[in-house]
């Protein structure tokens, strides 16, 4: 897996992004480098900005400052310093670019397993029907739901909503993936059938941004762990030093201490 | 009495035929102008929402008689002199389009937000959100309210016979001048209106049924 020190042009460049909701500031100057490959996981209290830094990457979320880059290019604005929103049409294409899934999986519910994963397909990529059913067909399979093809949604368990969540997101084939806390919704027992494929993406290379509080997954997959606290960055590196008992950040140790308190 | 009530018959035949142009005309207008409008109220532009909603709570406030004898007595006034069939299919319309607004804003925003959100996950354009993902799904809960309306349209058609249109109403009206008979006849234009009516009905639920995809 690539390193965070190396010198190739990082994949997603985030740089001092701020953005309040009214008077709250939720994220503040917040900087972060992924380079290809990189799984980054990101942990932290709930309120301290990790799904909004999240959305604010396929800019579901606006920011108020700052720039964020995706192969060099501005997701939400213009190129040319103005800050100038991008068009709908332009903003479709970039977001086509990030692959997302949610916490709530939000798979379609009108449509099939397969239906929800060739509507991007054939209506973003352009392929054909019968291209895109071969590509829906050939993730489901990966993600082990090769025989839910034509199942609605609510036929599903909650983790098997979330692998087509998954399959339907890597079909577009993006150039990174978003995982937005997406096994916090499920049963504890279904966990483990997400976090295997979540798992089996990254040794393919698939370059991928979580947020999660499934700590031993974060310890175990990720190339670096990134800590937010209050709306920024407050230590982020390998997971061994991240997560070390140790740390001299004091934030890092109670989130680290409360959280081994309640989950261990 | 029977003779002279088939004797009235194609008349009457003739009088229902202008009432089903006329409610053909109002339900497919106002479903046009009220899709449009309604999306307009859900995702367009400040003014163009308050536009919307003033136009919607207005004509929803006014009984739809005034409405009616509005656009034929009173726009002349300001030069806008209409047939009475076309002054009717108007004061109609822009009734129903009011509503079909409601039941539209009313149906999309029982769409979760999520359901957006994955939508522009996977890089579809507004447009395409709506046609694909939302109104699909939005279309089940606009159905039943649509279909109500439908049958108000219908039964609402009634009233034009008050601008002197031989709707079936005014022709009932009109046979019963001549023969006296009028239980007879209010009896057979009320068995017309139901009949039509259930039909929709009906037709309502065998649709609804088609489109009850199960969600969760």
């Amino acid at each position: 897996m690539a390193n965070s020190s190396n010198n190739s042009p990082a994949l997603l460049d985030i740089a001092e992004v701020s953005k309040s909701f009214g008077s709250v500031e939720v994220l503040r100057s917040v900087g972060l480098q992924v380079a290809k490959g990189e799984v980054v996981t990101v942990i932290g209290p709930s309120g301290s900005g990790k799904t909004t830094l999240l959305r604010c990457v396929n800019f579901l979320e606006s920011y108020d400052s700052g720039s964020i880059r995706i192969d060099g290019k501005e997701v939400g604005f213009r190129d040319g310093g103005a800050r100038q929103r991008r068009s709908e049409r332009d903003l479709a294409g970039m977001r086509a670019e990030t692959g997302m899934v949610f916490q709530g999986f939000n798979l379609f519910p009108h449509l099939t397993a397969a239906g929800n994963i060739m509507l991007g397909l054939t209506k973003v990529r352009g392929k054909s029907t019968s291209e895109a059913r071969a590509a829906a067909e050939h993730w489901l399979g990966r993600v082990g739901l090769a025989h839910k093809a034509d199942s609605l949604p609510a036929e599903l368990s909650g983790g098997q909503q979330q692998r087509v969540g998954i399959a339907r997101a890597v079909a577009m084939e993006p150039k990174i993936l978003l995982l937005d806390e997406i096994t916090s919704a499920l049963d504890p027992e279904l966990v483990g059938e997400v976090l295997a494929v979540v798992r089996s993406l990254a040794e393919d290379g698939m370059t991928m941004v979580m947020v999660t509080h499934e700590m031993a997954f974060a310890r175990d997959a990720s190339s670096r762990i990134v800590f937010m606290a209050d709306g920024s960055v407050s230590a982020v590196g390998p997971p061994k030093e991240v997560l070390a008992a140790e740390t001299t950040n004091e934030r890092l140790r109670t989130f680290l201490a409360r959280f081994r308190a309640s989950h261990f | 009495m029977l003779s002279q009530i088939l004797y009235a018959l194609p008349f009457l035949a003739q009088g229902f035929a202008l009432t089903l142009w006329v409610s053909l005309l109002v339900v497919v207008l106002s479903l046009i102008a009220g899709v449009i409008l309604g999306v307009g109220l859900v995702y367009g532009p400040a003014p163009l929402r308050w536009a919307v909603r003033i136009f919607s709570d207005t004509i929803r406030g006014i009984p739809i008689l005034v409405l009616i004898f509005f656009v034929y007595y009173g726009l002349p006034a300001v030069g806008v002199h209409l047939q009475s069939f076309w002054a009717a299919v108007l004061a109609l319309t822009l009734f129903k389009t009011a509503q079909v607004v409601e039941y539209l804003r009313g149906a999309v925003a029982s769409i979760p937000k999520g359901q957006s959100e994955a939508a522009m996950a996977i890089g579809l354009t507004f447009r395409q959100r709506l046609v694909y993902v939302v109104f699909p799904q939005a279309f089940r809960r606009f159905l039943p309210p649509w279909i109500n309306g439908v049958t108000d349209a219908v039964k609402g058609s009634a009233l034009v016979s008050l601008l002197g249109i031989t709707d079936l109403m005014q022709a009932i009206n009109q046979v019963i001048g001549r023969t006296y008979e009028a239980m007879p006849l209010y009896i057979l234009g009320a068995l017309i209106y139901f009949a039509v009516n259930y039909a929709l009905s009906y037709a309502s639920r065998r649709l609804e049924q088609r489109f009850a995809f199960i969600r969760d």
